[in-house]
């Protein structure tokens, strides 16, 4: 199995999403530039976190337009994989790969602690190795992860079973519904604000976030027959 | 075009004093130069010869720090010191000051001070890991106007830096933060950078080879920060004006960081330096000196901003996210290509020359001449006055006796918990990317932050400190303090200590009782690092923080790097699990009330004596508790600073969720044995079966100790000679302590 980490200038989680794939499956996992247009020999797209463009327009936007996107969307429209994390979440959001926004967290502070979700959809590609309800540590890191969308597109998400991650306990953003990650209708694209990739160690505080990337090699080789 | 005074008004009206230069050091341009400076080379001696740039009062006393050891790459004198930890790997490490620019602009000064010192890092060659601060603020307590602008300042100051180390992508993984009057209109802003490189990737800044092409790189320079070296020596800072402050681009600087290691990587460059601080005029000069060569720069090729800016302006522009570098002649194109790719300017604009001199040219035009050695080597040195401070015969006339045991001393572990300077920092750290590069192991909030280093074993142990009060109280042993009490939140943490880099904020040099606080001090520094094998290795010198009659304390801030051979080493200060014994390691009674956070908190007085300090029991303490760690046998260890052991154990079991039962024997006033500070400290938690191996190791090494309680329940008790001077449940105490900075920035 191949994963792409994209790489747009200002990304700064790219090397952790490389080491995590490389440390949880050993697989191959190529740094991507963003004025690639081909992803076609890859099967997961990882676009990380980080402050591409530096954020200083509305988060994500700039990146949306970058060339590698184009390819991106040809890629999920295929039905492969693409996850994107924190400014990934919110480039994701920006290209309309992801339904929704996400604006400042409600008390205007970046944020960085390790949260507890609740994973609420265990029939996705990146979660069928988490048990439904199941409480993870997964640390978070944005100044922008308040998800918001219209009641409309909320009562879609919840009737298809697009709402993946909710925070537990304490919402440190404002999300509304305590959104934390979605996919979308198809299940192929996720896009969530906390990182997975920061916890495949227990030396890190945790290593909850490594059954994404399990489930991610299962369901492939499952398809794939490996 | 230009409208510039003539050499002879800038003589005849004495214009050359508005830059900072007196009369003496004007006179002393003229017999170096044998003619009289234009306005351009006014303004480069100027902010060469300023404090900030020349050292010209704390060098000689600077000159006194040992700054060489075995694993010593590089001590004092680029742009960040370097050290060896084994496997081909080398660390670079240095701490800056930013606190004029903050005092005026808080999240823009101390944005730009982040900015600063991670160049200063990359510039050697190394990839930034980490970032730590040392913040200083008057008091956030109460609702005056000096109170409000102080919470305005820290926390503007705090989303400087978040805003930009998270955007750049280098975890904030440590620091401490102060609160204390002295400060008020001195806010103190200290930022560090610890970063890594293999020893064959060492970059430096020289400007070698004649005829080699000189590039300036990253951001264009504009009329910003003009003259930011001359302000930051200046008694006022609040008289200046807000441009004189740099703005930050961290996006820019991402960019540039790396777009510089992948040139520096090809091999092709000869020598590299940040324009920091004096901008374009001292990367060039400085350069140029360490190689003893000269540099000629076409001012009309130095890529601007806007149109219409002169030598001058180009010269002095401190404008951030630039860098000079040197590259081999005829392998320009790489770094033009390489710029390029990360959307950034590469452009020639001069080349090394052999003939020692400073030569900038608009053309044909030659616009500025000036012998080098003259910038760097012929600063003025001051050899300033230095007098005991009246103060001290008041303040060490303390006596104890002047102030009553408070009677209910739960109660007083509660003020102290709730005080900003103990009380928890998770307010702060929260707002930085800690854990990004997944590298952080230990995280901010306890004694030292841990930092592993892929593909080995090893990690990185790294803290800030600094104590003022001590300082200010006895400068001799306050400066020895600083750097006994960096080391031991090292060793508590599982590192052996290797290096030092300085931050020596202080108020005028020009006033000699605060000249004998800098001189005393440093020479405390240098003896605690000389007894603990901690050279000195990179540094910065902050003076002139003081506002009308205040001064500052006296404040040299420590960074200091340690490393812990094993991962499996790492120890932190929480409490482990119940039924464990807890011992005190070190002197047992040596704990005063003199200079302690409780005599300033709740008696509402600094005097006294700094803390007792013996650097011979401190180095065996450090040595015994080291071993103990790296033998497996310490499952917490806090080092016992402000407020003594009741804080300590208080941090430990609020840290571990998890009380203790305290009790131990003691003649002496029942606040000097909780709330008592003093050197030679550790808390330490370990297992039952343990206890004879650790009695051993503390024996062999001298170093006393006593088992004084065991961990469980919910409550911290601790009783002395068998009465319960403090018992409260650990939840009470975790919600004072966690919720005291939140509840004051509402």
């Amino acid at each position: 199995m191949r994963f792409a980490v994209l790489v747009f200038p200002g990304s700064n989680c790219d090397i952790d999403a490389v080491k995590a794939v490389e440390d949880v499956l050993g697989e191959p996992v190529d740094s991507v530039w963003h004025t690639e247009t081909d992803l076609s020999q890859y099967d997961c797209v990882i676009v990380p976190g980080g402050f591409s463009y530096g954020d200083y327009l509305r988060s994500g936007a700039v990146a949306s337009l970058s060339p590698v996107m184009g390819a991106v969307k040809e890629h999920a429209a295929a039905g492969k994989l693409v996850i994107g994390i924190c400014n990934g979440f919110q480039i994701l959001t920006e290209t309309g790969l992801l339904p929704g926004v996400l604006r400042h967290n409600d008390h205007l502070q970046f944020r960085c602690e390790i949260s507890e979700l609740r994973v609420e959809n265990t029939d996705t590609a990146f979660t069928n190795d988490y048990e439904k309800g199941q409480v993870i540590r997964i640390p978070i890191a944005h100044g922008e992860g308040n998800y918001f969308a219209d009641q409309a597109t909320i009562d879609q998400l919840k009737a298809n079973n697009q709402i993946v991650f909710t925070y537990h306990g304490t919402n440190p953003n404002g999300s509304i519904e305590n959104i934390a990650g979605i996919c979308n209708e198809q299940g192929n694209v996720l896009g969530m604000m906390p990182h997975p990739e920061r916890a495949v160690h227990e030396l890190l505080g945790s290593a909850d976030g490594k059954a994404m990337f399990t489930s991610i090699f299962r369901t492939w080789g499952e398809k794939h027959g490996a | 075009m230009r409208n510039e005074p003539t050499p002879q008004q800038i003589a005849e009206e004495k214009i050359y004093r508005t830059f900072g230069l007196n009369d003496e050091e004007y006179a002393r341009i003229l017999e170096l130069m044998g003619r009289q400076p234009n306005y351009v080379e006014t303004g480069i001696y100027s902010v060469m010869w300023s404090e900030h740039c020349s050292y010209k009062s704390s060098r000689p006393v600077l000159k006194k720090f040992p700054t060489s050891g075995p694993h010593v790459l590089q001590g004092p004198g680029e742009n960040a010191g370097i050290i060896d930890i084994g496997d081909n790997l080398a660390v670079s490490f240095k701490i800056e000051s930013h606190n004029h620019p903050s005092a005026i602009e808080p999240y823009q000064g101390a944005a730009t001070g982040v900015g600063g010192i991670i160049r200063d890092v990359f510039t050697m060659g190394a990839r930034p890991i980490a970032l730590l601060n040392s913040l200083r603020f008057g008091s956030i307590e109460g609702d005056g106007a000096e109170n409000v602008r102080n919470r305005y300042l820290f926390g503007n100051v705090v989303a400087g830096i978040a805003g930009y180390g998270n955007c750049i992508g280098i975890p904030t993984v440590g620091g401490e933060v102060v609160f204390d009057e002295r400060y008020t209109h001195n806010p103190l802003v200290n930022a560090m950078c610890v970063g890594i490189m293999t020893h064959d990737e060492i970059a430096k800044g020289f400007a070698s080879g004649v005829g080699n092409p000189v590039l300036a790189v990253g951001a264009r320079t504009g009329r910003d920060g003009i003259h930011g070296a001359t302000f930051a020596s200046t008694e006022d800072p609040h008289s200046k004006e807000r441009s004189a402050v740099q703005v930050g681009d961290p996006f820019m600087e991402k960019l540039l960081l790396e777009a510089c290691l992948e040139l520096i990587a090809t091999g092709e460059v000869v020598g590299i330096q940040d324009m920091g601080a004096a901008g374009l005029t001292s990367s060039s000069s400085e350069m140029a000196a360490r190689a003893g060569s000269g540099i000629e720069l076409d001012m009309l090729k130095v890529p601007r901003r806007e149109e219409g800016m002169t030598s001058y302006e180009l010269m002095l522009s401190e404008s951030q996210e630039r860098m000079l570098v040197v590259m081999k002649k005829g392998r320009e194109h790489i770094a033009e290509e390489i710029l390029s790719k990360w959307g950034l300017e590469a452009a020639v604009i001069g080349r090394v020359t052999d003939d020692g001199m400073l030569r900038l040219k608009e053309g044909d035009e030659t616009v500025c001449e000036i012998n080098v050695s003259t910038l760097v080597d012929d600063a003025p040195v001051y050899h300033r006055p230095s007098a005991r401070p009246a103060y001290l015969d008041e303040t060490l006339a303390f006596d104890p006796a002047a102030v009553a045991v408070p009677s209910d001393l739960t109660e007083t572990l509660h003020q102290l918990l709730r005080t900003p300077t103990i009380a928890s920092k998770e307010y702060v750290y929260q707002q930085y990317d800690y854990m990004v590069r997944t590298s952080t192991i230990v995280r901010p909030g306890s004694d030292a932050a841990v930092v592993s280093i892929r593909g080995t074993r090893k990690a990185l142990a790294m803290s800030t400190d600094g104590n003022g009060r001590y300082v200010y109280l006895n400068p001799r042993v306050g400066g020895q303090h600083t750097i006994a009490e960096s080391a031991r939140n090292l060793v508590c943490s599982g590192a052996k200590p290797l290096a030092v880099t300085d931050c020596l904020n202080y108020s005028s040099p020009e006033k000699p009782e605060i000249f004998y606080q800098f001189e005393e001090s440093c020479a405390g520094i240098s003896e605690a690092c000389v007894a603990l094998g901690t050279p000195v290795i990179s540094g910065n010198v902050s003076l002139y923080n003081q506002t009308n009659d205040i001064d500052i304390y006296p404040t040299p801030i420590i960074g200091m790097v340690g490393l812990i051979e094993d991962t499996d080493h790492i120890t932190t200060q929480e409490f482990k699990g119940a039924g464990h014994p807890v011992l005190l390691v070190g002197p047992q009674t040596t704990g005063a009330i003199g200079g302690s956070e409780y005599l300033k908190v709740v008696h509402g007085k600094v005097a006294g004596d700094a803390p007792a300090l013996d650097l011979t029991v401190e180095k065996a303490l450090q040595d015994a508790v080291l071993t103990a760690i790296q033998s497996g046998l310490v499952l917490a260890a806090h080092d016992l600073a402000e407020g003594g052991l009741a804080v300590a154990l208080a941090e430990s079991a609020i840290g571990g969720k998890l009380g203790a039962t305290i009790n131990f024997a003691s003649g002496q006033r029942l606040d000097e044995a909780l709330f008592g500070e003093a050197g030679s400290r550790i808390v330490i938690e370990a297992d039952q079966a343990n206890l004879d191996a650790l009695e051993r190791i503390f024996n062999e090494n001298g170093v006393p100790f006593a088992v004084i309680g065991e961990t469980g329940g919910d409550r911290l008790t601790i009783k002395i000679n068998g009465e319960a001077a403090i018992d409260e449940a650990v939840e009470h105490l975790e919600a004072t302590w966690r919720g005291a900075i939140p509840c004051l920035m509402k």
